[in-house]
């Protein structure tokens, strides 16, 4: 009787512990990403990378590439070339990014502006429309006014494609009727920034 | 001699008998629950967060894509929490006195993450990866739920094994059209067994069912 009883609580015991025992293997000493440590001063697991520390493809020499700017001025081309698929990225990226606040217009008109955020300029400002693309590819990268910077969360690649999809945006709202011309002659003046024909 | 068994014991025996297979399945009835219930798995409970953000506020009402916060989703395999400029990017100009986004603010000028507990957690043996899934077509909500629902954020799977290989095993019941990834309010279509093979051979999607795939 008494063998009988304790082989019931030891089964009991094995189906329970079966199922709730979370044992040692889920948690191992190492970090996940983000996890708290408190071996630095600031908690991080995750540690910044040392100044002047050059990743692999992370050399940026092509300077109106990277920064929009030769000699200290912002660029009137396309450092990289952009074909319809670009603009296409540019838009997607843009309506994540940007239209919360500038509308999937850009006329300034987004979500978060109705609730209080400071009202940004409709993209077809005329001080807009004749600003070079480095201007714009200067504000995402480094912030403007009380805009902050997307740097890190738009890849430098991208910033190219939003700033052709915002000239697409004016264009397409407000095009004076040479300008899109104006615009191919510019391109094919400087000889870069690919085919003329980019802004397709 | 009187009678050692008297006639009520024939009930009594069958009685016992009912009641060891009824107290042995209810057993594991209580063991299974336990074990899929929240108890246990923690589906639909939402841990206590240092700030009150919410889902349901950021994406339903102000309609704020999901990879506007969580920026790794398509290009690692971690969804990435957003870094405090992030917030900073609208609560440095919006609620930018109230009391509930002071964590924020705390958190910029001292320079100290804010800390969120972690909702999802698979064990560490586990090797999850979001890119893959994001670009073969898995949406947010078929894994999360209705995120833009939830003021805190609760699972509402258990990623419990037979989860993951149920999908893995054969994916065309879950997939859907990239372009319906982040799309939360995403319904499967009545067609959804020929739409998903279809989506699968476009996509050239595999039934990665090999135990190495994530436990490496
Ligand atoms: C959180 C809201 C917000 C988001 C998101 C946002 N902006 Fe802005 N943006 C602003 C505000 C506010 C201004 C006006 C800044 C000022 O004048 O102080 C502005 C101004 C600008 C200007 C005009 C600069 C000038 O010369 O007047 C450009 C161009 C611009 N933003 C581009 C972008 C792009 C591209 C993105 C997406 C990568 C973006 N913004 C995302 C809020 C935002
Ligand atoms: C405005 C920024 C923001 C946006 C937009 C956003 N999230 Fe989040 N998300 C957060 C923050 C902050 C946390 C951590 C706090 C928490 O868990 O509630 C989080 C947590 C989560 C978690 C739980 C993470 C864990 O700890 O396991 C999931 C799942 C999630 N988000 C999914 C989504 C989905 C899906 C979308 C798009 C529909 C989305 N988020 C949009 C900021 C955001
Ligand atoms: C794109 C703009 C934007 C970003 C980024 C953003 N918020 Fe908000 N937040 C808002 C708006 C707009 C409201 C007002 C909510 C409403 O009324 O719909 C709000 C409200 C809040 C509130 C007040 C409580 C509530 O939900 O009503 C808290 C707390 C908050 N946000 C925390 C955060 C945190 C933490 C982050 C960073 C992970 C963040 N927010 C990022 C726009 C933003
Ligand atoms: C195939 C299922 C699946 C899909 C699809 C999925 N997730 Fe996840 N998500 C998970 C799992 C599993 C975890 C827990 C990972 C861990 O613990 O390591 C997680 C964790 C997270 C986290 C916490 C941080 C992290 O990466 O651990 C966030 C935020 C998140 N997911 C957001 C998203 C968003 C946004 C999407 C849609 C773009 C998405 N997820 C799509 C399964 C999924
Ligand atoms: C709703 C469907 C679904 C669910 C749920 C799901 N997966 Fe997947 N998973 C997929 C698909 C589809 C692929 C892509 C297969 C391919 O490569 O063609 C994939 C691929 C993967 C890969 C391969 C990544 C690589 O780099 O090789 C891993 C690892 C993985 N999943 C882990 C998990 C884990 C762990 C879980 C549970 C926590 C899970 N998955 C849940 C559908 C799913
Ligand atoms: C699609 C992803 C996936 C595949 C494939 C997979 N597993 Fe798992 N496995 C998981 C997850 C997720 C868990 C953690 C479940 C939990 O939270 O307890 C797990 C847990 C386990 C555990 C339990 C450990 C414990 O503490 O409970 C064992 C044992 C295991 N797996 C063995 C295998 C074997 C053997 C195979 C091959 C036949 C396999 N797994 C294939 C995802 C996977």
């Amino acid at each position: 009787m008494f063998r009988r009883k304790s082989a019931w609580v030891v089964v009991l015991a094995g189906v329970l512990g079966a199922s709730a025992c979370r044992n040692d293997m889920h948690n191992q000493p190492r970090y996940k990403t983000f996890a708290a440590t408190d071996f630095f001063g600031d908690g991080r697991s995750e540690r910044p990378t040392i100044e002047d520390t050059v990743a692999r493809g992370q050399l940026h020499l092509d300077e109106a590439r990277y920064t929009g700017k030769v000699n200290g001025k912002d660029v009137d081309y396309f450092p990289i070339q952009i074909t319809k698929a670009d603009l296409e990225r540019g838009q997607e990226r843009f309506n994540i990014y940007c239209s919360p606040c500038h509308g999937r217009l850009g006329n300034g008109h987004g979500m978060i502006v109705g609730r209080g955020l400071r009202q940004p300029p409709n993209y077809t400002d005329p001080r807009l429309m004749d600003a070079p693309v480095g201007h714009f590819f200067d504000v995402m990268t480094n912030g403007y006014g009380a805009m902050y910077s997307y740097a890190s969360r738009v890849a430098n690649d991208d910033r190219w494609r939003i700033a052709a999809y915002i000239r697409a945006l004016q264009l397409s709202q407000n095009a004076p009727p040479d300008l899109a011309r104006q615009q191919q002659t510019r391109n094919l003046r400087t000889g870069q920034g690919g085919p003329a024909g980019g802004m397709k | 001699m009187a009678q050692l068994f008297r006639p009520s014991s024939n009930t009594i025996a069958k009685v016992s008998i009912a009641f060891v297979v009824l107290l042995a399945a209810s057993t594991l009835a209580v063991a299974y629950i336990m074990d899929r219930g929240p108890w246990i798995t923690d589906v639909r409970v939402a841990p206590e967060q240092p700030v009150y953000f919410s889902h349901k506020h950021h994406v339903k009402d102000d309609g704020i894509d999901c990879r506007y916060c969580h920026t790794g989703v398509e290009t690692s395999h971690f969804a990435g929490l957003p870094p405090t400029e992030t917030c900073m990017t609208c609560h440095s100009q919006i609620w930018s006195n109230a009391s509930v986004t002071q964590p924020i603010r705390d958190s910029w000028t001292s320079g100290k993450s804010i800390a969120w507990t972690r909702v999802h957690d698979l064990p560490d043996f586990v090797y999850f990866n979001h890119s893959i899934h994001i670009n073969k077509g898995i949406g947010c909500s078929t894994c999360h739920g209705q995120v833009q629902d939830m003021p805190w954020v609760y699972k509402v799977n258990t990623l419990y094994m037979n989860w993951c290989v149920n999908c893995h095993r054969n994916p065309a019941q879950f997939i859907r059209p990239k372009s319906e990834v982040f799309n939360m309010d995403y319904k499967y279509p009545s067609d959804q067994a020929q739409l998903g093979a279809q989506l699968v051979k476009e996509y050239h999607v595999q039934s990665l069912t090999d135990c190495t795939t994530c436990h490496r």
